[in-house]
């Protein structure tokens, strides 16, 4: 047995959400750790409980209930470690995406280049951009003070300078942000991260140090002029948000030493795990979250990766805030029901006054869904410029290849059926070649990537499991087709079993069943120009295992396109729906 | 499961703090009674600042500048007083633009506040101060009716209320609103056209009190200078029973409208606040409680959004709702008698 789980046991996971907050217990089970249950309640960070600790305690005992296992003392306190009598746990691993977005500065030299990288690095976490300083920013030095103050900043992530650069225009805008600090009350003076020019680090030190609610360094992330490296950032950055939340929020404080001071939040917790799978696949791994405080995706590419966070597109408090990124439309033309346009904007009012609430009708249903699938292309839209660059797609207008989507997030995982999450996730995502979709119904992903660094069995001893959903092996041919020209032969060979042939036409959504976990031999046969990933108008073979929608092949085009029409595309979008089981 | 609780309540205790976004000073006694435009902290804060660079203005060393500059920190300087000057046969000066207050002198520059504005906070309800908090405001209790709202736009005012809701699903029209609704907090329930608002600015009003209203006249309420509470939400929903019951029971009173931005991190959201007479002071509201029940409810979400009913039972294990969805649920009965199923987290507690 590995020495890991001989001295750690059992963990206790706990995600506080925007919504809710999740409390899951792992355990060793015949030699291999495993997610044993979950319990949750409804997050108490805001009025009228305002203590994070609150909501934490209620999952906790909802899970002492679910589990038989005794976890909190009578006084509320955790128990650790697990005690002679089996109550408590070992070690604690926590996540926290719950809170306003941090208000954040951005200070860099030229727009193109470190302001540039400021924004990714913000994006790397819960942020909302509310002012940027650079070298062309023509205003005067007080106004530039003043227009900061006015920001009421919680953040200041300060860029610029290649390492042994530029250092003039770097030292004028600590000065400002320094006078920024100065006329701010101490107690709402904001956290500064320094990811600049290196040789400035004492020069921050000493303009800063007094002055900043709280200081951090980093590496500088332009290095040089044609080298960007966010990664040592935004691990920096991950550890300061939870202390900027600890003094917005009661209860973080707490939650962090239950942790070891290990507190992250979820994003990057999802980041980590998604960079850990992909150093273990030769394609990319997609990572996709649509949560109420935002919609977050990682994806990773041989041990490199990126996370970006949305908290614009984000379905809670905040989802009518989307009508400034796009029209009404965008969202309706995803609709499988014939719903007026003043329902929609209704509907996303409503839902940004009651962003715990959930649709109890068929109606709202729809809305819901099509309102994930924007936030979700979105997104993906937005995050594909902190993909690698070396990541060549089929296409460039098209996603690179990604081996396996993991996707999490209450409207895609909650769906009624998996044929509603699939297909939700393949009008949203559009992969291209062959990918896994896996869903994360216990959304358990970014706490599997905190404890990894607790425990890095754990991690893969969970997703060897059964606690993720495989929902299909997912087939999308790039085709120039016209309608209903053949585009791929698909031959499935199960390894008991019947096999399976099917000729599948441009527009069309087919399935091979497969029982999940079922090995099978997949032989594909694309026509000319038809690209499934081996290249336009290749063969190719590979083993594949069921999900519990068997094989898809998604021939529907890509990108895909809609009627125009909307009866048509509804008629479309319902027989798509039910080509997946409705 | 813990229940949000929205407060409509005929008569309560409320107590409200009242505080200044920056250190001021209050300027009412422990125990004074208050009205809701009463002043009651006051603050003098610089929107701007000047920076003065004598170092460069001089083209000399920071140093140097240093040496020359004549003030200090705390100085209230006047428009073209001379804060440095050269020396030499024919020396240069530099003079302050504004008039300001030096607050940080360093590195050849002189940093200034100028615009001084005088904030004022106001009681924003009436009732008696119970709280000074020293250098930032005040608590302020009174006993009376509290219906909070689910929007408002930010400003706050008292008046006179009269109704021109028939109904609560009447929708408010421009033509129903003449000058003798001038300085009157209007009750309608819904609003559907922007020329509403602008006649109820033009003439103008000191209130709006709406069941719901079109989302896309929220850059119009936003702009309009007298408050606007929504009760129940963005559309076309018609006003909650028990709210509407209330505020008609109680027209032709005084009212005050408090239209702040809901803010759950805070908890401080749009209300309307009706003083009453009492001999007895009735208790504070809870705001916290789980859901158990007999406790009123209303839905949140369609089909029955604004709709009101008593909370029979909560359902054992999850519930499939008509859309699919699995939840928590529980059986409510509405006020028509009809027994419906809700997820919990569509309902909130109503007391």
């Amino acid at each position: 047995m590995p020495a890991s789980l001989i001295e750690n046991d059992s963990l206790l996971a706990i995600d506080v959400g925007t919504a809710t907050t999740r409390a899951l217990l792992f355990d060793v089970v015949e030699g291999s750790y495993r997610f044993i249950a979950s319990g949750q309640a409804p997050t108490t960070a805001e009025a009228p409980m305002k203590d994070v600790g609150e909501g934490v305690r209620m999952a906790i005992e909802t899970l002492q209930t679910v589990t038989g296992q005794n976890l909190l003392d009578t006084d509320g306190r955790l128990i650790m470690p697990v005690q002679p009598d089996g109550q408590g746990v070992d070690s604690v691993a926590a996540t926290i995406s719950a809170g306003p977005a941090l208000r954040t500065v951005i200070v860099g030299l030229l727009e193109e280049v470190s302001l540039t990288s400021a924004r990714q690095l913000a994006e790397t976490t819960y942020t909302s951009i509310v002012e940027t300083l650079d070298m062309n920013d023509r205003r005067p030095q007080d106004e530039q003070i003043d227009s900061v103050i006015r920001a009421r900043p919680d953040l200041v992530i300060i860029t610029g300078g290649t390492d042994e650069g530029a250092s003039n225009s770097v030292q004028k805008a600590l000065e400002a942000i320094g006078l920024t600090c100065y006329l701010m009350p101490a107690e709402k003076r904001p956290a500064v991260l320094f990811a600049g020019n290196q040789e400035l680090t004492e020069d921050v030190r000493s303009s800063l140090g007094k002055l900043a609610g709280k200081l951090r360094f980093s590496p500088n992330v332009r290095p040089s002029l044609d080298t960007e490296d966010l990664s040592p950032a935004s691990k920096t950055l991950a550890e300061l948000v939870p202390d900027i939340r600890k003094e917005q929020l009661k209860g973080v404080g707490e939650l962090d030493s239950w942790s070891g001071g290990h507190l992250l939040p979820s994003a990057y917790g999802m980041g980590r795990i998604i960079r850990f799978l992909s150093q273990m696949y030769s394609k990319g791994i997609l990572g996709v979250d649509v949560g109420a405080s935002a919609t977050v995706v990682a994806a990773g590419f041989t041990g490199e990766h990126s996370v970006s966070v949305y908290p614009q597109f984000g379905v809670g408090e905040h989802v009518a805030g989307l009508l400034r990124y796009i029209s009404l439309e965008h969202i309706m033309r995803w609709l499988l029901l014939d719903i007026a346009p003043d329902k929609v904007r209704d509907y996303l009012y409503q839902q940004a006054l009651y962003p715990t609430s959930i649709p109890a009708t068929k109606e709202d249903l729809a809305i819901s869904q099509a309102l994930a699938r924007e936030v979700l292309r979105l997104s993906l839209k937005a995050a594909t410029s902190s993909f690698p660059p070396n990541e060549k797609s089929l296409r460039h207008d098209l996603l690179p290849v990604f081996e396996m989507i993991l996707a999490g997030g209450s409207p895609i995982t909650s769906a009624p059926t998996f044929g509603q999450s699939l297909l939700l996730l393949l009008d949203a995502i559009q992969p291209v070649g062959v990918s896994t979709v896996v869903l994360d119904q216990n959304n358990l992903l970014s706490l599997l990537g905190v404890a990894a660094e607790k425990n890095n069995l754990i991690p893969v001893q969970v997703l060897e499991s059964n606690a993720f959903v495989n929902l299909a092996t997912v087939v999308s041919p790039i085709a120039s087709a016209s309608y209903g020209a053949p585009v791929v032969r698909a031959r499935l060979i199960p390894d008991s079993g019947n096999e399976v042939k099917v000729d599948v036409k441009h527009g069309n959504l087919e399935i091979l069943p497969l029982p999940a976990n079922q090995m099978a031999q997949l032989a594909l046969q694309p026509a000319r120009r038809v690209d499934i990933g081996f290249g336009p108008g290749r063969s190719g073979a590979m083993r594949v295992v069921g999900g519990v929608l068997g094989v898809v092949i998604d021939a529907r085009g890509r990108p895909l396109v809609l009627p125009e029409d909307p009866t048509r595309r509804r008629e479309l979008i319902k027989k798509w729906l039910w080509t997946v089981g409705g | 499961m813990l229940a949000p609780i929205t407060h409509i309540l005929g008569l309560t205790t409320i107590v409200r703090e009242r505080m200044l976004p920056v250190s001021g000073k209050t300027v009412v006694r422990l125990n004074q009674k208050v009205s809701a435009t009463d002043v009651v902290a006051v603050a003098e804060y610089a929107r701007e600042h000047v920076l003065i660079d004598v170092s460069r203005n001089l083209g000399i060393s920071q140093d140097a500048a240093d040496q020359l500059i004549r003030c200090k920190v705390g100085d209230r300087l006047s428009q073209d007083m001379v804060v440095a000057q050269a020396r030499g046969v024919m020396p240069r000066t530099v003079r302050v633009p504004r008039d300001g207050k030096v607050v940080a002198v360093g590195g050849g520059q002189v940093l200034m506040e100028v615009g001084e504005t005088r904030l004022e906070l106001h009681a924003g309800i009436p009732g008696m101060v119970v709280n000074i908090i020293p250098d930032r405001g005040v608590v302020i209790q009174t006993v009376g009716a509290l219906i909070q709202g689910v929007w408002g736009n930010g400003h706050a005012d008292t008046g006179l209320m009269l109704p021109l809701a028939e109904g609560p699903d009447t929708v408010l029209t421009p033509n129903q609103m003449d000058v003798s609704l001038r300085g009157s907090i209007i009750l309608g329930c819904i609003c559907q056209d922007p020329d509403t608002l602008r006649t109820a600015a033009e003439l103008p009003v000191r209130g709006l009190i709406l069941a719901s209203m079109s989302p896309e006249l929220i850059p119009l309420a936003l702009q309009v200078r007298f408050p606007i509470v929504v009760l129940d939400g963005f559309g076309t929903q018609p006003m909650n029973s028990a709210a509407y019951k209330l505020l008609i029971t109680n027209a032709k009173r005084e009212v005050t409208l408090s239209a702040e931005h809901y803010d759950r991190y805070s908890g401080n959201r749009p209300e309307v606040i009706i003083p009453l007479p009492v001999t007895d002071q009735p208790a504070e509201p809870r705001n916290i409680e789980a859901f158990a029940p007999n406790q009123q409810v209303r839905v949140r979400r369609s089909p029955y959004a604004g709709v009101f009913g008593t909370l029979v039972d909560l359902k054992p294990g999850l519930t499939t709702l008509p859309s699919g969805l699995r939840a928590l649920a529980a059986d409510v009965k509405l006020e028509n008698g009809e027994l419906i199923v809700v997820p919990l987290v569509n309902l909130e507690v109503v007391g």
